[in-house]
């Protein structure tokens, strides 16, 4: 099944060639978004089909003489496809509207099909060398999309950041792809499973696919070019980049160290755990502080992506101790979150660009009651916050409930460690999930409710129908998989069974559609029913209002109409919003300080309040990072201007050296 | 015992190279160290003629024919036209100290036989005493451009690295001849653009001590 996969990848390079040429004209949008689209589709359809099927290969003869390019279709690359896919087509089809704005067409088109097949091409990757060409292809593609509007102040240094990032965790995976390769080296996949490196080896291999696919996926502290890449490039790129592209980062972190890894050691999962958590809590108290919404978002990837590894590390800590169930479990949860993550970061994204088309804003202070001038953005936006908040009845719930089911069975672990570090965890889980909600109240609430801030605010009209149908056809999968999650759960069981060696209980037996992961005596949850009694008791909360509220009989002062000061200024803002939060985290963690200026008695001026904040990443890590590379080409500056005989002269020395050191070793 | 006679005339042969390359590093007037090079030239062809017979591979022929034609017959000459037209026939070159230059020489040699002899321990005997000088041959012309300051002589180092990179190819049996010809071409080719080069800084610095570039390049102004 995997040659028509390969089919629609190469429909989508090819469409990148035609895009060179017919980006200029009007025609060209449609033909490379409508043709992406298609071919997104069918690849979807294929990974579907071939979810539960027996894994195939095929052996192309490109890429390096006498190794061949080797892709592989099992389980895992085909859930990760239908994440790919499901983000194209959203992406794709928005597009096709969303598009229509776009100044320079000739900047995206043609990097935007090669962007989606650099993302189909890492998941059926089944060498070192491919992964690693697809991946450069996959960063490529998008930093160029980074720099479409590269004269816009910020976006060169963004897109600088971002290609230093991407090349950075190119790097770490060419060299774990290394040793792994071992003494055999070869770099197909096949080999490298049947390799068994020795224990520091493969912790070694671990730690660079953690760095490697963490810096492209976002962990704490290499998360430093997602805030930046993501408001850079087109919404539709944005959403591709924070839901999709991170995703796959991932697979390579699961394809490693779950395949190609061999048997796991148990405090890998206390490294990974620990990650996971400090990136999710990092992540979502850095988009508290946030007031343009694409950044707020970036942030809350990062966040995302920290939940992720959370469900990964319970995952690997579970497999080390040979529980296979609870390993499984963790699994389904992380890989759950994948597929949520990967639907409503897309319609948050979507739905931040219908904002951006409607007044060219971005910073959610110059907005404010968008939900009358565009009501059905707004409601798909609301859905999309409500399920990255992980309320019931949507899906976002569901993946962290496993999450949580998963971390209480940290009881049947042996080792202190892990006893510790699970529940602590769990409690860095909780809290992200807390200030999740808080963040997300403060981004529709400032953004959609209120009045309008400003006049282009006031202005806004709703988008057009191709963006609207995109972001309905993703609420309505956040939807679906919350209310019907044990459909997702069935489809995700071959992936873990590949992978763990078992699976958890089939779900679509069990009677009112309940979901019960481990047995139901321990825990279930049930969406449908959930949903409803929310739909009726919201319905009756409603009718009551109306019945008993709005014609109550109820006294204000005179001529003000329920509004006291008219201004809208007086409205709360991102940063009041977030001021409580700020002055209890914010203090340690990004040493915030706020001076307030009175002006003197007499003085007509307005009084100030100032608030900074430090990255202490950027402090701790960056920095001394970049001062170091700086001296030492301030070092190496005197090698600049040598003779050619000095330079001929360096390359014979590094010869003889290198020859005396063989004659030596020997 | 034909086996080990045609083992000693390659050894002989390949050393011989080794001796001219020494040799080189001698030679302090440009005449005499082109017509060196056309010696060093000569006895590469008579040993990748040798290997051509004993190897029974009539396409190396080919590659001793370029050897004596090309790099033993044109190139010599061209240079020599070269010298006497850039009118530094009579220049003694500032070389490091030739005294050094030699024991650094050979060293070298010994360098590249401790290095060579114990890798290709399996190896065909041939192959491997031939690779083993090769190596010193290159390692010998890098030194010679190292140690170097006319343009010329630089160019004459250039070019008896590239025979020991031929004596090394000839000396592993299964060299395609296109290899061979391509790299005949492309020596031919830089010869051409050095050649070139050399009278275009000729015209423009009066001289062709490389030194004497260093003061003008972009970087310096």
């Amino acid at each position: 099944m995997i040659e028509p996969t390969l089919a629609c990848i190469a429909l989508l390079l090819g469409l990148t060639c035609a895009a060179a040429l017919v980006a200029q004209s009007q025609l060209g949008r449609s033909i490379v978004y409508g043709g992406s689209l298609v071919a997104a589709s069918a690849s979807l359809l294929i990974a579907l089909f071939s979810l539960a099927a027996a894994p195939s290969t095929v052996t192309l003869p490109i890429g390096l003489p006498w190794t061949g390019a080797h892709f592989r279709l099992d389980p895992l690359s085909a859930f990760f496809l239908v994440v790919v896919g499901l983000g194209s087509i959203g992406a794709s089809l928005y597009a096709l509207g969303y598009g229509r704005h776009e100044q320079d067409p000739q900047r995206v088109l043609p990097f935007y099909p090669a962007f989606l097949a650099g993302l189909n091409l890492v998941v059926i990757a089944d060498d070192a060398f491919s992964f690693l060409f697809a991946w450069e292809l996959m960063s490529l593609a998008s930093w160029a999309l980074v720099m479409s509007h590269h004269r816009e102040p910020g976006n060169a240094h963004a897109g600088c950041v971002y290609i230093i990032m991407a090349s950075f965790s190119g790097l770490a995976l060419l060299l774990c792809f290394g040793l792994l390769a071992g003494s055999t080296g070869s770099y197909a996949f096949t080999a490298m499973r049947a390799v068994h490196p020795s224990p520091g080896i493969a912790t070694l291999a671990l730690v660079l696919a953690l760095i490697g696919a963490g810096s492209k996926a976002g962990v704490v502290p290499l998360h430093a070019w997602l805030p930046l890449a993501h408001p850079a490039a087109p919404s539709h790129v944005s959403a591709l980049m924070s839901g999709v592209m991170t995703k796959v980062a991932v697979y390579g972190f699961v394809r490693i160290a779950f395949d190609l890894l061999g048997a796991p050691a148990w405090w890998w999962g206390t490294l990974v755990l620990a990650v996971g958590g400090i990136t999710a809590v990092l992540g979502v108290l850095y988009a508290l502080m946030e007031h343009d919404l694409k950044r707020l978002l970036a942030y809350h990837t990062v966040e995302n992506i920290g939940i992720i590894f959370i469900g990964l590390g319970l995952a690997l800590a579970f497999g080390a101790n040979q529980l296979p169930a609870a390993a499984a479990l963790g699994l389904t949860a992380a890989l759950f979150h994948v597929l949520n993550h990967a639907v409503f970061k897309s319609l948050l994204f979507f739905g931040t660009g219908a904002v951006l088309v409607a007044t060219g804003e971005r910073d959610m202070d110059r907005l404010g009651g968008l939900i009358h001038r565009m009501p059905k953005t707004a409601f798909a936006f609301l859905v999309g916050c409500v399920a990255i908040s992980a309320l019931p009845p949507l899906n976002g719930f569901v993946s962290e409930w496993l999450t949580f089911q998963a971390i209480l069975l940290h009881p049947d672990l042996p080792q202190w460690g892990l006893k510790i570090a699970i529940p602590a965890d769990g409690a860095l889980l909780a809290l992200s999930a807390a200030l999740a909600a808080a963040c997300f109240v403060k981004a529709f609430g400032i953004t959609f409710l209120g009045r309008p801030r400003t006049r282009v605010a006031a202005d806004a009209r709703e988008v057009d129908r191709f963006s609207l149908a995109a972001m309905f056809g993703f609420a309505a999968l956040c939807l679906f998989a919350g209310i019907f999650p044990g459909v997702v759960i069935d489809l995700l069981a071959p992936v873990t069974q590949a992978l763990t060696g078992t699976h958890i209980p089939t779900q679509l037996g069990v009677e009112w559609l309940s979901i019960v992961p481990i047995e139901s005596a321990r825990s279930s949850y049930n969406g449908l029913l959930i949903f409803l009694f929310i739909t009726v008791s919201a319905s009756l909360t409603v009718l009551a209002i109306h019945r008993f509220a709005s014609r109550a009989l109820r006294r204000a002062p005179a001529w003000d109409c329920g509004f006291p000061d008219p201004r809208p200024d007086t409205q709360y803002t991102g940063a009041s919003f977030a001021q409580p939060i700020r002055r209890v985290y914010g203090a340690v963690v990004f040493r915030t300080r706020e001076t307030v200026t009175m002006p003197p008695p007499g003085d007509t001026g307005p009084a100030r309040i100032e608030k900074h904040i430090t990255d202490p990443v950027w402090d701790v890590f960056y920095q001394p990072v970049a001062s170091a590379v700086s001296h030492l080409s301030l070092v190496l500056n005197v090698m600049q201007f040598l003779t050619i005989r000095r330079y001929l002269g360096f390359v014979f020395a590094t010869l003889v050296i290198l020859l005396l050191a063989l004659a030596l070793w020997q | 015992m034909t086996h080990g006679f045609a083992f000693d005339v390659a050894h002989m042969l390949a050393g011989s190279l080794v001796l001219v390359s020494i040799a080189m590093l001698y030679q302090d007037r440009l005449y005499a160290l082109i017509n060196v090079l056309a010696l060093h030239a000569l006895v590469l062809a008579a040993a990748v003629g040798w290997q051509a017979y004993i190897q029974q591979a009539p396409h190396l022929y080919i590659t001793a024919g370029i050897a004596l034609g090309f790099k033993a017959i044109v190139i010599p000459m061209a240079l020599r036209r070269m010298v006497f037209r850039l009118g530094i026939h009579r220049e003694i070159e500032t070389v490091v100290s030739i005294g050094l230059t030699m024991l650094a020489g050979i060293a070298l040699v010994a360098l590249s036989m401790m290095v060579m002899l114990p890798v290709t321990a399996h190896a065909d005997p041939v192959a491997r005493e031939d690779i083993a000088l090769a190596l010193s041959v290159v390692l010998i012309g890098l030194l010679m451009m190292v140690t170097r300051r006319n343009a010329v002589s630089q160019v004459a180092g250039f070019l008896s690295l590239e025979n020991g990179v031929n004596l090394a190819a000839t000396g592993a049996q299964g060299m395609p001849l296109v290899v061979e010809i391509s790299v005949a071409f492309s020596i031919l080719i830089a010869f051409i653009v050095i050649g070139i080069f050399l009278f275009r800084i000729r015209e423009r610095f009066d001289t062709v001590d490389l030194q004497a570039l260093d003061a003008f390049r972009g970087e310096r102004q």
